[in-house]
């Protein structure tokens, strides 16, 4: 499946500040020097916010972690839950289609959504509200047929019940998830056959479903203020003590950095180098009595440039014979093409021109009228 | 059948109290810096004599793997990771261990850890779990506030953390060096081997990757002893183990039972029954999408185990995901499904998986309508041989096996769709 940047890009992207603290939280479960391992999480979190991976997201999270932009890209892409193309306001629903569900009808629910959302996956319904996909095992397998919405897993589902449930999602109504068939969790459907012990004593619901209705953030939008921002491996005294009691992790390998970023420095490192002095050399307002010289007739020099040397104040052969290094150095800076006077040898060319001898390419030149006004 | 006293998982369901209270009730976190005491050497020795075998999928001695891990440090630390990138069709037990009895697995990442010289261990949690995910996260806060982690943990003397980290939707980060590469934060794709983990592993330091019902079921072992643990299951097949039971059975559960049960044990007593009775049994995957299917008829005096399963039926315990298929289902078109999904997950690095994969499931396509010729079946056969062993990881085998699993079970149903397509198109001619 070809996953790449989608063409619509946002301008700009942030974690919330609370995101943003709890990503440089989860950063500290990683050695010193190995925060890139931190890439998928982060990922992730930028995904429940915004609803999908945009690429100033990517960018962002390269940055905080000092990866190139392009190992971000790669992760993203090759890993299938993030989703690269914006997804519904409401939900992006996920069917496991994979045997054990699709044996169960998990195709009843894929032809809902066609129906109900829109003809293709990863396509936004017509309100806007959601998208859809068929996804691999999801990992509840003897609750099948399931799909996940948001955070949740639904999963014993019935074409019925599915389809009341994205039009309560759509309305905003509570949908409790977790088997719909009065289950409790992965235990027989007809009784239990072990531990019968606990059976009465049982929470309201199973673990998973606890947490959904407890923190009702299933289809949410994730803020980073939800729950509180917990790094109990690091203790009181500020020390991971696990990390502190065995060896060091080795250093990382030193990674390139991104090419922008060598750009960048190579832009800087240029412009500290030693600039060669440069001097003004004379120069005139005009033409001595109207009449330039044709200086495309030196090899280097087209239109554009003719004018270029015109406004600093060149018009004849003779003057530009006359350039010294640091005259020659003064030019090239006001150049778009930097050391193309010593490349050409225009001095030389200009020398001869000056004195009324013809150079190769005046020849040529005028011959074939290149110029031709 | 297994008693419940002697179940590992007893909160399997999530019906009893699954705070740290709750799971010191039922006999976790007892005693476990005695068993610490007792020494690395120990801790070893006795997971070899219990003769646990890996579940997620190999069945390598868990015992034996700890072992190779260096006995003193170079001056690298040791690391556990944890496999909990559970995304075998098929599987969905770890899930239940993970939120419904996470403490088994806290305890046993620490006595683990400890017997391989590691302080710090990694669970890898698959990405969709995200409950679970927050069930786990929290019961090792839970763990951290009382002490049983970090500074000297549970009064052991052993300094230890344990990270919850989390991938993002990729069937390959199961495999353990592709796990690895995730958790530093690359794409999942295969390292070579050797160096194998133990060597050079997480961060290039020595490593050992468990999966979760490996890990959470060693601090019951180490309290009732090798013995008592060997004692369910046939020799080299010994142990409880959890069964998830999906697709046409009565009641289709997870479950945990003694190894070496049979088949229809495990069907009647805890699942229902067969969706419309035994006659009704078309055909079996015993342990997840990796191993081939097996005949209805020859599965239901079947043994659950290791050697039974793979001797003498030419499949697999795998990680005892078993799937149960009624005459109802398109056996072809389920087995299609499977390669759909090798297509979908290969990370191609492997140009024989990459391209093979998809080579397969286009073949399968063609085969689920019937519009194919005879020859293409052996053509099929012959290209799974040609991905099968020559790949970096084990999803080019696991991608062929099912094919080859279908082929060698189901030729005639394939071969009776491609003349009936024909015929059919025949009949057709001949009307005009």
């Amino acid at each position: 499946m070809l996953r790449r940047l989608h063409s619509e890009q946002p301008a700009s992207f942030a974690f919330t500040a609370d995101n943003q603290k709890w990503a440089e939280a989860q950063i500290t479960k990683y050695p010193e020097g190995r925060q890139a391992s931190a890439v998928i999480p982060l990922l992730w979190r930028a995904q429940e916010q915004e609803g999908w991976v945009s690429k100033p997201a990517i960018e962002h999270i390269a940055d905080m972690l000092g990866m190139a932009y392009i190992r971000v890209l790669e992760v993203t892409s090759f890993y299938f839950m993030f989703q690269m193309q914006p997804t519904g306001s409401v939900a992006h629903v996920q069917i496991c289609g994979t045997t054990s569900c699709m044996i169960c009808g998990a195709e009843d629910l894929v032809a809902i959504c066609q129906e109900k959302i829109a003809a293709k996956p990863f396509t936004l319904s017509a309100d806007g509200k959601f998208t859809w996909e068929e996804v691999e095992c999801l990992g509840a397998c003897t609750n099948a047929p399931m799909a996940q919405i948001g955070k949740d897993y639904y999963e014993d589902l019935t074409a019925e019940g599915f389809t009341k449930m994205l039009d309560d999602l759509a309305a905003g109504k509570p949908v409790v998830p977790g088997p719909q068939n009065g289950r409790y969790a992965a235990e027989p459907k007809s009784g239990l056959t072990s531990l019968t012990d606990y059976d009465a004593s049982k929470a309201q619901y199973n673990a998973s479903v606890q947490l959904a209705t407890d923190l009702e953030d299933g289809v949410k939008r994730i803020q980073g203020d939800e729950v509180p921002i917990l790094t109990p491996w690091i203790g009181k005294d500020g020390i991971v003590a696990g990390r502190a009691a065995a060896e060091p992790t080795p250093k990382a390998p030193e990674a390139p950095k991104p090419a922008v970023k060598q750009a960048e420095e190579a832009k800087k490192a240029a412009a500290a180098a030693p600039v060669a002095e440069e001097q003004e050399p004379e120069t005139l307002k005009g033409a001595r009595d109207g009449k330039p010289d044709n200086l495309k007739l030196l090899k280097g020099v087209g239109p554009k440039l003719e004018e270029t040397l015109n406004e600093l104040g060149f018009f004849h052969f003779d003057q530009v014979a006359a350039w010294t290094e640091a005259e020659v150095a003064w030019v090239d800076s006001r150049l778009t093409f930097k050391g193309r006077i010593t490349r050409d040898n225009w001095i030389e060319q200009a020398k001869q021109l000056a004195a009324g001898e013809e150079t190769e390419f005046a020849k040529r030149a005028k011959k074939d009228d290149i110029y031709d006004e | 059948m297994l008693k419940d006293q002697d179940r590992i998982f007893t909160n399997l369901y999530g019906m009893h109290d699954r705070t740290l209270k709750g799971a010191q009730a039922r006999g976790h976190w007892d005693g476990t810096a005695g068993l610490i005491h007792k020494g690395r050497d120990w801790v070893i020795q006795t997971m070899k004599d219990s003769g646990l075998r890996g579940r997620g999928g190999a069945g390598f001695p868990t015992g034996l793997k700890w072992s190779f891990m260096p006995k003193e440090s170079d001056g690298r630390p040791a690391y556990l990771v944890i496999n909990a990138d559970e995304s075998e069709p098929g599987t969905c037990k770890d899930r239940e261990i993970m939120r419904h009895d996470p403490h088994t697995l806290i305890e046993g990442a620490l006595i683990a850890s400890f017997a391989m010289n590691a302080h710090t261990c990694y669970i890898y949690l698959r990405g969709e779990y995200i409950r679970e995910r927050e069930a786990l996260q929290a019961a090792i806060d839970e763990a951290y506030d009382a002490g049983m982690l970090g500074k000297n943990a549970a009064g052991s003397g052993w300094d230890f953390d344990v990270f919850l980290h989390h991938g993002a939707g990729a069937y390959i980060c199961g495999e353990e060096t592709a796990l690895i590469e995730s958790l530093e934060g690359k794409k999942g794709m295969p390292r070579m081997k050797p160096p194998f983990p133990a060597g050079a592993g997480l961060y290039g330091c020595p490593t050992t990757v468990n999966n979760v019902e490996s890990i959470a079921v060693v601090p019951t072992i180490l309290r009732r002893g090798a013995e008592w643990f060997a004692g369910f299951g046939r020799p080299n097949n010994a142990g409880t183990k959890l069964f998830a039971i999906s697709g046409h059975v009565n009641a289709p559960c997870v479950v945990e039972e003694a190894m070496s049960i049979s088949f229809e044990e495990l069907i009647e007593k805890h699942c229902g029954g067969i969706r419309g009775g035994w006659d009704n049994l078309l055909a079996v995957i015993p342990g997840g999408s990796s191993v081939p299917c097996v005949r209805g008829e020859n599965m239901r005096d079947a043994i659950m185990d290791f050697d039974y399963l793979r001797n003498d039926l030419g499949s697999g315990l795998g990680t005892a995901a078993v799937i149960v298929m009624d005459k109802n289902t398109d056996i072809i078109k389920a087995i299609w499904r499977l390669a759909k999904f090798y297509k979908h997950e290969s990370c191609g690095q492997c140009t024989p998986c990459r391209e093979g994969t998809g080579w397969m499931m286009r073949v399968m396509d063609r085969l689920v309508k019937g519009e194919a010729d005879l020859e293409e079946i052996d053509m099929l056969w012959d290209v799974t041989k040609q991905v099968e062993g020559h790949t970096i990881c084990a999803l080019g085998d696991a991608a062929a096996w099912p094919i080859q699993g279908l082929i060698r079970n189901f030729r005639e149903e394939i071969e009776d769709r491609i003349k009936a397509q024909k015929s059919g198109r025949m009949g057709a001619m001949a009307a005009e």
